[in-house]
């Protein structure tokens, strides 16, 4: 007969819970695997943020005003890039999903009696993983232009946790978008086309108040404005607080203000795209 | 054996089982009745509905109307436990090609919460089974077509499920590799396993299948043994492909009253079928010796056993419409080999 698993009515909130992690975890590893597999890829990922923070570091730097007193543009834009970064690494999620579905694999997963949510925990979880790795590689890139964290370890550390959990954020959003597009290219345009104002629109890279007046308001109210803004504060200290004539209930211009605003964000669409994506992928036909 | 009481039904059951996708009627209402242990062939045409219907019963796809059983479990209702007890292979499901195969069936069998030491051991002993043991360290995408077929189907039984699903298993592979396949597949019929089978090969059916229903645009129109189809059909079929198309017509009176029925013409490919019923190898000598009376040459002459084409035409008036209907016949070799050979080249 079949393994223990099978009796329907006896699965127990708790197991249904471990298995729900365990299951999770396999696809993790197979996902990583999958990476050891072919570093090329990652290779590939890590071209993009290094020619950004190329780019702006030496193209565009001259040519940046309105930065907070005391900050240097490279000072002000690494942190944004570390964000921007992790933003933009998420769309592997997307992409990784929709390949799977393309291969069958997700009609394998789906047909196994498996936890509905592993496969979805499992890519976010790998890409979790391999954004911490990247985020790594570009502080490095960072520091060879002249960067460097000055608000001791913990603010470094801080900051580091901030950006994983963006881009684990956005690895959910763009899981739902690659669940609802399947299609490999569809997905990369997609997400592309989705990220690039979201992150452009920010603080991320440059100045809020060096942009057109009736844009100001939205990028301050974009939550990729507040996280830059939150990771170069970990990042580099009060130093870096934004001036902002700011609109927001709690105040943004301190570091528990940003903090706050970050981790609502955060939560925020986590509730909301989390049981979103697994109910798409439950529905998946 | 159950539990619930026992149940007189198959080990897989439907019941006016329907699903559209949009405006596509994809089932129109399905009756299926398999015996535990048994091997049950889905026979037709690409679209003719077949996958729709492995994809409801492993649970990959929701019913739009009736009901199916599997084991005894509802494929809606139950599905969380079914998938516990069934395998899926073929069309439908895939290896990851950049993990080894011994990965490939470890995943699975985790997946299916066996234990990790068990996991292991089982994919160990089934990668063996599979003749996959010396390749089990490999990635998956260094595999032939057959290997990973094999390795697919190895991972659907990781498991030890009841009842297997095999969507399409051997199409796209070579006839050796095929013969592979249709072996393990008796192998495990032997076993007890209930097996539902989805083909486009008549062949193939015949070759495993212990009933087999022919599926044609969302319905079944025809369900009994291999046997029994073919005498629904009409036996043999004479085939003759003409040197010069501009001499099909005379070809075509030269044989007139040759065989059991009218002849059909394909004056485009120079080719002209004519029913044999089990008179076969008269209707061929008879056509030799009216052909070669007249001088008339032709490319290919051949006596076949009736394919997925003739099942079609006989039951539907409509041809099954797929690429590979070459090879599910026999005696045309040269042909269907030259054929194969520029997919390869």
């Amino acid at each position: 007969m079949s393994t223990a698993v099978s009796t329907p009515a006896g699965v127990q909130v708790a197991s249904r819970i471990r298995y729900a992690f365990a299951d999770g975890m396999v696809v993790m590893r197979r996902n990583l695997l999958q990476i050891s597999r072919i570093p090329t890829v990652l290779i590939l990922e890590l071209v993009q943020p290094i020619m950004f923070v190329l780019l702006f570091r030496f193209v565009f730097a001259g040519n940046i005003t309105n930065l907070p007193p005391g900050l240097t543009y490279v000072l002000y834009l690494m942190p944004g890039i570390f964000t921007q970064n992790a933003i933009f690494g998420s769309t592997t999620t997307a992409i990784g999903l929709a390949e799977d579905m393309k291969k069958g694999l997700v009609d394998r997963f789906r047909s196994l009696p498996m936890a509905r949510s592993a496969v979805l925990v499992g890519r976010t979880t790998s890409d979790l993983a391999k954004n911490l790795i990247l985020v790594l590689l570009v502080i490095g890139v960072g520091y060879l232009v002249g960067f460097k964290f000055q608000n001791g370890p913990v603010g470094a550390v801080a900051m580091i946790l901030l950006v994983l959990a963006v881009g684990f954020v956005f690895s959910w959003i763009s899981a739902t978008v690659g669940l609802a597009i399947k299609e490999v290219e569809g997905v990369q345009a997609a997400m592309f086309t989705g990220i690039f104002p979201i992150v452009f629109i920010s603080s991320a890279l440059v100045p809020v108040q060096g942009m057109v007046s009736w844009i100001q308001p939205i990028a301050e109210r974009n939550p990729v404005t507040i996280w830059a803004n939150c990771a170069r504060v970990l990042a580099l200290g009060n130093v870096a607080l934004p001036t902002d004539r700011t609109t927001h209930t709690i105040p943004t211009t301190s570091l528990e203000g940003l903090l706050a605003w970050s981790a609502i964000w955060i939560l925020g669409l986590l509730i909301v795209f989390v049981p979103v994506s697994i109910r798409m992928y439950r529905r998946l036909t | 054996m159950s539990p619930y009481g026992v149940r007189m039904a198959g080990a897989i059951v439907a019941e006016g089982l329907r699903k559209n996708f949009g405006t596509v009627e994809a089932l129109r209402g399905i009756d299926l009745d398999v015996a535990s242990g048994t091997v049950f062939g889905f026979l037709g045409p690409n679209g003719a509905g077949k996958t729709t219907a492995v994809r409801i019963f492993t649970t990959l796809l929701l019913p739009d109307g009736g009901r199916a059983e599997v084991v005894g479990l509802d494929v809606v209702r139950d599905a969380e436990a079914l998938r516990a007890r069934i395998g899926l292979a073929g069309q439908s499901a895939a290896v990851d090609e950049n993990l080894t195969g011994l990965e490939n069936i470890q995943m699975v069998g985790r997946l299916y919460h066996l234990p990790a030491a068990e996991a292991r051991r089982r994919a160990g002993e089934i990668l063996e089974r599979f003749g996959l043991a010396e390749a089990a360290d490999r990635q998956a995408k260094t595999y032939s077509g057959g290997m990973r077929r094999r390795l697919d189907v190895a991972a659907s039984l990781v498991a030890r499920p009841d009842v297997l699903f095999l969507d399409e298993p051997t199409t796209g592979l070579d006839p050796r590799s095929r013969m592979d396949l249709w072996a393990m597949i008796r192998e495990l019929v032997q076993e007890g396993k209930t097996i539902l089978l989805t083909t486009q090969y008549l062949e193939e059916a015949d070759n495993l299948a212990d009933r087999v229903a022919v599926v044609d645009l969302g319905s079944i129109i025809a369900e009994g043994t291999a046997d029994e189809l073919k005498d629904q059909i009409g036996g043999e079929v004479l085939e003759l492909h003409v040197k010069d198309p501009a001499q099909i017509g005379q070809v075509a009176q030269a044989l007139s009253g040759v065989g059991t029925g009218e002849p059909s013409i394909d004056a485009e490919a120079g080719k002209i079928r004519i029913p044999a019923g089990s008179d076969g190898p008269v209707a061929l000598l008879d056509s030799v010796r009216r052909l070669d009376d007249m001088k008339l040459a032709l490319e290919d002459i051949a006596l076949h056993r009736p394919t997925l084409d003739d099942v079609f035409l006989s039951l539907t008036g409509h041809a099954a419409e797929q690429d590979q209907q070459e090879e599910a016949g026999s005696g045309r070799r040269t042909r269907g080999r030259r054929r194969g050979r520029g997919r390869d080249g």
